[in-house]
């Protein structure tokens, strides 16, 4: 399956992209986050401390255990401070 | 109703004219400004949020306040990009009947949006550039509601 991956805030300037187009095989997003950091250091840098990232599967806040079953774009950033 | 997602400033009593054109049954205008603190070295703050999430995510938080407290209309704004100290960094204006609801559901429109809007705040000082964390509290405020 090909999927679209968004990063922002540093989620992005720590793995060096603010997007990717990946082909995998993952069936949730715990899985992706595991070949991700695998790649290479500044992925595994990025993904080191799950509890400071969010992710949203096409727009929508989900957990890392969410499966990825038709899914076209996945986003992962810091918590958003807006306001 | 009115979400705008904009780099340019805005004008408060043009967004509330706005709001209150052809509501006369609103007897409550609740407003909300936030602007770039200046505390320590900080020279600007740089925004950045998901363009594709942005407005929907505040959609959501909008038309849920609107059907929670019956509000007659709600504007709201944010900006993004670089913006200086003193700056207007973004707006919300609900207008209701009663003021109870206006001043609760502006109260609910704020929480959800600073921590559930995808924008990220980076602080440029003398000193360097950093990036603000989410705030814990802000997300226990989620709890009130």
């Amino acid at each position: 399956m090909k999927i679209k991956i968004l990063y922002f805030a540093w989620m992005r300037e720590r793995i060096g992209k603010s997007s990717e187009k990946i082909e995998t095989e993952a069936s949730t997003i715990d899985e992706l986050v595991k070949e991700l950091r695998l790649k290479d250091q500044r992925y595994d840098f990025a993904f080191s401390d799950l509890s400071s990232v969010r992710v949203a599967l096409d727009q929508t806040l989900v957990s890392f255990d969410t499966s990825l079953t038709d899914v076209s774009e996945i986003a992962f950033f810091p918590p958003m401070t807006g306001g | 109703m009115a979400v705008l997602i904009q780099e340019e400033d805005f004008d408060l009593s043009d967004e509330l004219k706005l709001l209150k054109a052809g509501k006369g049954d609103a007897g409550a205008i609740i407003s909300f400004i936030g602007t770039v603190r200046g505390d320590k070295s900080l020279r600007a703050l740089e925004l950045e949020h998901y363009p594709n999430m942005t407005l929907s995510s505040l959609e959501e938080i909008q038309d849920k306040a609107i059907s929670r407290w019956k509000l007659i209309d709600v504007r709201i704004i944010h900006r993004f990009g670089y913006l200086s100290l003193g700056e207007q960094i973004m707006m919300v204006a609900v207008a209701s009947q009663h003021r109870r609801e206006a001043f609760e559901a502006a109260d609910y429109i704020m929480d959800f949006l600073k921590s559930r809007a995808p924008f990220w705040k980076k602080e440029h000082s003398d000193t360097g550039s950093t990036w603000v964390d989410a705030n814990p509290e802000d997300e226990k405020s989620l709890a009130r509601w």
